[in-house]
């Protein structure tokens, strides 16, 4: 046994490496790569707590975030002194991410009757719907304008928008909820919603409500993102319907699937590559090209690895063990006689 | 709510009461005026041919599949229209004819689940100040049942003889008023059916169990009383001698052995 790519070390020395990096890194590497997909890591973190633990894939995610970015704007520090209200940034804050959770509930409890791809269809219905309703509402999302010089608050004389303390806000941010999703795992929420995704039914007859766990796994969730939205907005400066899209929700969704969905490490993982693609590959391809090659990096990872850079870590890791280790037993004992056939259990 | 409650009723408050329950699948009766009472404690079984309703009764009384018509009593109280979860907190559980399990899970958080399904703090993210009282349920449940070396195997790794030992495990949790197996016995081999009938057979007396099974010889050999089902209805009901000497129950059950 080597201990190699051993879950601690590795851990261990990436958190080594983030902390550290600022040191070494020009600000384009702090802020573009770092806090950026921290950021988006974040968002992708709060979809593969849905996707990966309840089974539930939910496009609406980065309009979720986007609507913390919006509260965040409308009710604090922007351009425009004829719009919103300027509330205290830390009252701001917490009302973006109660709004978030809200909106998480919400989207929960229109989504949970569906399951597989009417569960997506109607996340992603409701991330379209809010795209346009961005753009056309003047009251609270300024339509087309959107909102502009937004900028994260100064805590006790240190400038949160400088490359810096801003780096370390969103890397704080983001290891913290990745260690309360990979906690909340283990609790009696985090395992009953695992329960749920397996078997939905099965929890029912243990004595699970299983709608209610899905609409509250869905307002964690919406917490998640909305911290993220947060981010977002602070990093972008400004919100407008552009940065609730379309093409933005389906890049959480590619995030995830780049990185994997069986762990919330995959989160980020998937952030760093997407991040790194989107600002790399222009130097080589322009950009009509990029969605292409995004498209076709994806295909390869659905088709060579279903579970992401995370499952194919894992992979390696039990490749490596192979020898001191006996291997997995996974097919039923072909020595039982199989059960009968006739079964009036499954609808 | 404690589900001990159901416990304390008095002896002539039945247990499990049906009272003419149906259940249709659109234009199919799988469940026609089905009358039922088990008396607390009781042994019950159930036969009957394939097809012939015994899964879908099971069904009615959990609420996987409400009944269309009728109405089902858990100890006086009528659950006819709760939900699954619902009667379940009541003290009912039940097992599946196909064991279902939590199959990325590991068999231990199968147990955990199915404890704290019972307990309550369904919606907790901590594990409480009982963790290590819900830990000891677990590792009961284990040893009753003697899983206690695949506590650490995810589910879907384990064979079928083995799921079906973690299924009845589970629905032991926080030990039930009214245990529904549903053929506990089919699919496993001699050795394990042995286990299997001599775990039923250490059970409390007081919790009441309904055993679908299949095999006449198992089922006459636990019971205390048979219910025989036939096209969805009760055929007839009697002493497990007398259900083994009736030439009828021989006709619709025998004939149908293989089906
Ligand atoms: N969910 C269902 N949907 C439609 N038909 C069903 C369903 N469950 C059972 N049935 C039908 O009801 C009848 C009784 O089935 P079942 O209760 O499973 O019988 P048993 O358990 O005695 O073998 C069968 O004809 C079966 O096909
Ligand atoms: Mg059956």
């Amino acid at each position: 046994m080597t201990g190699s790519l051993s879950p601690k070390w590795t851990g261990l020395a990436c958190l080594v490496a983030l902390v550290f990096f600022p040191w070494f890194a020009t600000p384009f590497w702090i802020v573009q790569i770092g806090a950026q997909t921290m950021i988006l890591g974040i968002i992708a973190l709060s979809l593969v707590w849905l996707a990966g633990y309840g089974g539930m894939v939910s496009m609406a995610q980065l309009v979720t975030a986007g609507l913390a970015s919006y509260v965040v704007a409308y009710f604090g520090v922007q351009s425009d002194p004829a719009l919103g209200f300027r509330l205290p940034w830390g009252l701001n804050i917490v009302l973006a991410i109660a709004a978030g959770t809200a909106f998480g509930i919400a989207v929960g409890l229109i989504a949970v009757r569906c399951f597989g791809i009417y569960m997506i269809m109607i996340t992603l219905a409701i991330a379209v719907g809010f795209f346009y309703l961005a753009r056309q509402n003047m009251g609270f999302f300024n339509a087309y304008n959107g909102f502009h010089g937004i900028r994260a608050p100064t805590l006790l004389g240190l400038s949160l928008r400088d490359p810096i303390p801003f780096y370390y806000l969103c890397l704080l941010c983001g290891i913290s909820l990745f260690g309360f999703v990979v906690a909340a795992a283990r609790t009696p929420l985090g395992l009953a919603l695992q329960g749920i995704r397996d078997n939905p039914r099965r929890m029912q007859s243990l004595g699970y409500n299983v709608a209610v766990h899905r609409v509250v796994a869905f307002g964690i969730a919406g917490f998640i993102a909305a911290i993220g939205g947060v981010l977002r907005v602070w990093y972008a400066g400004s919100v407008s319907p552009g940065s609730v899209g379309v093409g933005s929700s389906i890049s959480i969704l590619m995030i995830a699937i780049l990185g994997g969905m069986t762990h919330p490490i995959g989160a980020f993982v998937g952030a760093l590559l997407f991040n790194l693609i989107q600002n790399f590959a222009i130097d080589f391809i322009d950009r009509e090209r990029f969605n292409t090659m995004i498209g076709i990096i994806l295909l390869a990872i659905i088709l060579f690895m279903p579970s992401g850079l995370v499952g194919l870590v894992d992979r390696l890791r039990q490749d490596d063990r192979r020898g001191d280790r006996p291997p997995r037993q996974t097919a039923p004992n072909a020595s039982q006689q199989s059960p009968k056939i006739k079964e009036g259990n499954h609808p | 709510m404690p589900v001990s409650t159901v416990k304390s009723q008095t002896d002539d408050v039945p247990a499990l009461a049906l009272a003419s329950v149906g259940r249709r699948f659109g234009a199919l009766v799988a469940l026609q005026d089905v009358t039922l009472t088990l008396r607390h404690g009781e042994r019950r079984a159930i036969i009957g041919a394939n097809g012939a309703g015994k899964t879908t009764l099971f069904n009615t009384v959990t609420g996987d599949f409400p009944p269309t018509s009728g109405r089902i009593l858990l100890a006086g109280r009528d659950i006819t229209k709760m939900p699954p979860q619902a009667r379940t907190r009541l003290g009912l559980r039940r097992t599946y004819q196909t064991p279902l399990l939590l199959d990325q899970l590991t068999v231990r958080d199968n147990f955990y689940v199915a404890v704290r399904g019972i307990r309550g703090g369904r919606l907790q993210l901590w594990r409480g100040a009982d963790a290590g009282a819900d830990e000891q349920e677990v590792l009961r449940l284990a040893e009753l049942t003697g899983v206690l070396p695949l506590l650490g195997r995810r589910a879907v790794e384990i064979s079928h003889g083995e799921r079906r030992q973690v299924e009845i495990a589970m629905a032991l949790a926080g030990t039930p008023d009214v245990l529904l197996l549903d053929e506990p016995a089919a699919g496993l081999s001699p050795g394990d059916r042995g286990t299997l009938t001599a775990l039923l057979r250490s059970l409390p007396s007081s919790i009441t169990i309904v055993l679908i099974e299949h095999d006449m010889d198992v089922a006459l050999g636990f019971a205390e009383f048979v219910t025989v089902m036939h096209n969805g209805r009760v055929f007839c009901e009697g002493l497990p001698a007398a259900i083994a000497a009736d030439q009828r129950v021989h006709e619709i059950y025998m004939g149908h052995r293989h089906g």
